[in-house]
């Protein structure tokens, strides 16, 4: 699916420039689209280099343990496949966490190394195991308390009340959630028994 | 409300970089050496990610600069108008999932256009905040452990995108309608 989209947006890119008579565009728009890629990874460096470091303090100290054994039953029940006690549990924990918090630049290196730790189980490497998909689907529709980037462009723009709309987001957000998990749930069956 | 909030969300970083670092030292764990080993790690995945987020940014960047994005929103503008949906804020309903800063320029453009605390404001902040971007999530996520079969991972995150958007504007109608 991935593949269709992906071919998708470039060509029907392509084909609606060509019909208006400014392909040019899509010369400019590959190479500035490149050239962001590559932005943005390099400014993942600086978080990555720090969050993973400061996380691996975190587990050799065995904190990461005791905030997992904590807050087992809500893995236990999302991912099932991950043994109790393994260490991608305390990542998939800090992730999770992160996002709830709307630490959106600590959220990305934890549930990049959580993704790591299950790619260690998966027996299938270079295919995504049900676990990383319901990692995935949990960090697409992200359960987020504090929406902090809206707030700060509410207050720019002198919203009279700036935080009016963490409620309704909670809600917004608790449902696409439990959308994303029940339909991980549904294709996770539906691609085990077939 | 919002003191309350934003110095919750100034001190969680601070509070939290201090509790793992003194309850490390506590367990005896050379604290700077453990965090320089963790960290060497850092750049040789963000570097993992750099073809698969060239690849989609390409993809994205030539979808919205040809034109062809304001084509797909101007076709499903009258579907949406049948279910009453504010056709200025679909561009964000359909750009959320795809760029992220995409997404962003167009909730600010909407709540300067009409001001933070009207519907449309309110709406644009609400799906702005309750989704994130599922295909930089996935090419990120998936890329740094180079997993190239998604399995059914886009399907899920595209259809709860769909589930947030809807719900937003569901949401939004009834607390500030």
């Amino acid at each position: 699916m991935v593949n269709y989209i992906w071919m998708g947006l470039i060509l029907s890119g392509i084909l609606v420039a060509g019909f208006n008579g400014n392909i040019e565009v899509i010369n400019r728009a590959a190479f500035e689209g490149a050239k962001t890629g590559v932005t943005v990874c390099f400014g993942l460096i600086s978080v990555l280099v720090f969050w993973l470091g400061i996380m691996n303090v975190a587990e050799k100290s065995g904190l990461l343990d005791i905030f997992s054994r904590l807050l087992r039953p809500v893995v236990r029940f999302l991912f099932p496949d991950v043994p109790p006690d393994h260490r991608a549990q305390g990542y998939i924990l800090s992730n999770l966490t992160a996002n709830l918090f709307g630490l959106g630049n600590a959220a990305t290196p934890m549930g990049i190394k959580a993704m790591q730790e299950l790619e260690k189980l998966n027996p299938e490497p270079g295919k995504a195991s049900p676990a990383m998909c319901t990692l995935l689907a949990l960090n697409t529709s992200s359960i987020t308390l504090i929406p902090t980037t809206i707030i700060a462009i509410r207050m720019n723009y002198d919203s009279a009340n700036p935080v009016e709309i963490v409620g309704t987001t909670i809600m917004a957000t608790a449902f696409s959630t439990l959308t994303a998990i029940l339909l991980d749930r549904y294709y996770r069956y539906k691609y085990k028994s077939s | 409300m919002y003191g309350l909030i934003t110095m919750l969300s100034l001190w969680m970083i601070p509070v939290l970089l201090s509790f793992i670092l003194i309850y490390a030292v506590y367990k005896k764990v050379p604290v700077y050496e453990t965090f320089v080993e963790g960290a060497k790690g850092g750049f040789g995945t963000a570097v993992k990610i750099i073809p698969h987020l060239v690849g989609m940014m390409v993809a994205v960047t030539i979808f919205r600069e040809s034109g062809a994005l304001d084509l797909f929103i101007s076709f499903l503008h009258p579907i949406l108008q049948f279910f009453h949906v504010p056709g200025d804020i679909v561009p964000l309903a359909l750009l959320r999932p795809i760029s992220g800063t995409g997404a962003l320029a167009v909730t600010t453009d909407i709540i300067a256009q009409h001001g933070p605390d009207s519907f449309l404001g309110r709406l644009a902040s609400t799906m702005q905040g309750s989704t994130d971007t599922t295909l930089y999530v996935l090419t990120v996520y998936f890329g740094a452990v180079g997993v190239r079969n998604a399995v059914y991972s886009l399907k899920v995150g595209l259809w709860a995108d769909l589930a947030g958007a809807i719900a937003s504007i569901v949401i939004v109608s009834l607390v500030f309608g």
